[in-house]
């Protein structure tokens, strides 16, 4: 099984990168731009015996380690 | 007194930090991070600045797994005095030793200076040779430092004086390099038993090399 786990600064935690990737963007012309926020993905292969199981175990390695709740916010997506 | 420096693959100012505390006549040894006891004599640990592995992931977020932090924790509860510098200070936040987190510098660079601080509250060990509103000269140098926590516990690190270093210009006017709230440069934690700051006051010993003023900093811990 596959763990694709999107971590991102939480809304309303100012995102520098995603600020100055914006500008750049503008400054290249492409003003229809109104917002961007810059994460990390974090792709895991993992054995579990179910889809759900799957998602339990990553959803605790996001609240121990993948993510710093204080600022970041996470989603899972498993595959099969 | 005996200091106890922690060393993590990736540290790289622990040698300063020992040099810092040796001049001022104390004994320190350095504690590699697979260490799972911290000395019963040790009077003061210091975490370090540094990359602890790399800044992978977050910086601080795996050192925070180390064996040494488990006993470092045991150690703060107890009362012990933690001194977390730059790096260390990361790793103090990943910890939850110390509330809040860091991000990347608001302009994203990476920050190298001399960089004057303002001392907020002094009414703790680190800082009881300082006065409140008075300026010290440290050098800073890290690309997180934007130091981040939620309005309602920012209200509860000045309603227990936690605030103990902003940023500020020579004037003592507000200058923030990295963006972090309120100019923080330096807190501490409810029980004033473990300290973080960014700036590094083991690079400001000696005159000759820009500024004396870290003396007056650590020497808060020496009884």
């Amino acid at each position: 099984m596959k763990a694709i786990v999107n971590v991102y600064l939480k809304e309303g935690v100012l995102d520098p990168q995603g600020k100055a990737v914006h500008h750049a963007l503008g400054a290249l012309g492409f003003d229809n731009v109104s917002n961007v926020r810059v994460g990390k993905q974090i792709v895991l292969d993992l054995k579990a015996s179910s889809m759900k199981e799957a998602e339990a175990e990553v959803e605790k390695m996001c609240e121990t380690l993948l993510a710093n709740t204080v600022i970041e916010d996470y989603s899972i997506e498993i595959v099969q | 007194m005996n200091v106890t420096v922690l060393r993590f693959p990736g540290t790289n100012c622990e040698f300063d930090t020992e040099y810092a505390f040796r001049r001022l006549g104390q004994n320190v040894t350095i504690l590699w991070h697979e260490e799972e006891v911290i000395g019963a004599n040790t009077d003061l640990v210091v975490v370090p600045g540094g990359f602890s592995y790399g800044d992978y992931l977050r910086s601080g977020a795996i050192a925070r797994f180390s064996p040494v932090m488990k006993a470092v924790r045991a150690y703060a509860d107890n009362g012990g005095y933690v001194l977390g510098i730059c790096n260390g200070f990361q790793i103090l936040l990943e910890s939850h030793l110390l509330p809040g987190a860091m991000k990347r510098n608001e302009n994203l660079h990476f920050v190298s200076k001399h960089q004057y601080l303002k001392v907020e509250n002094s009414d703790n060990r680190f800082l009881r040779y300082c006065k409140v509103g008075e300026m010290l000269n440290i050098p800073i140098a890290h690309a997180e430092g934007n130091y981040f926590i939620g309005e309602d516990g920012l209200k509860s690190l000045y309603d227990n004086g936690q605030v103990l270093l902003t940023y500020c210009d020579e004037n003592g006017n507000p200058d923030n390099p990295n963006g972090s709230v309120d100019n923080i440069a330096g807190i501490c934690n409810k029980e004033k038993n473990v300290f973080g700051l960014m700036p590094h006051p083991e690079r400001a010993m000696e005159r000759i090399l820009g500024s004396d003023d870290g003396v007056r900093m650590l020497e808060g811990f020496i009884l």
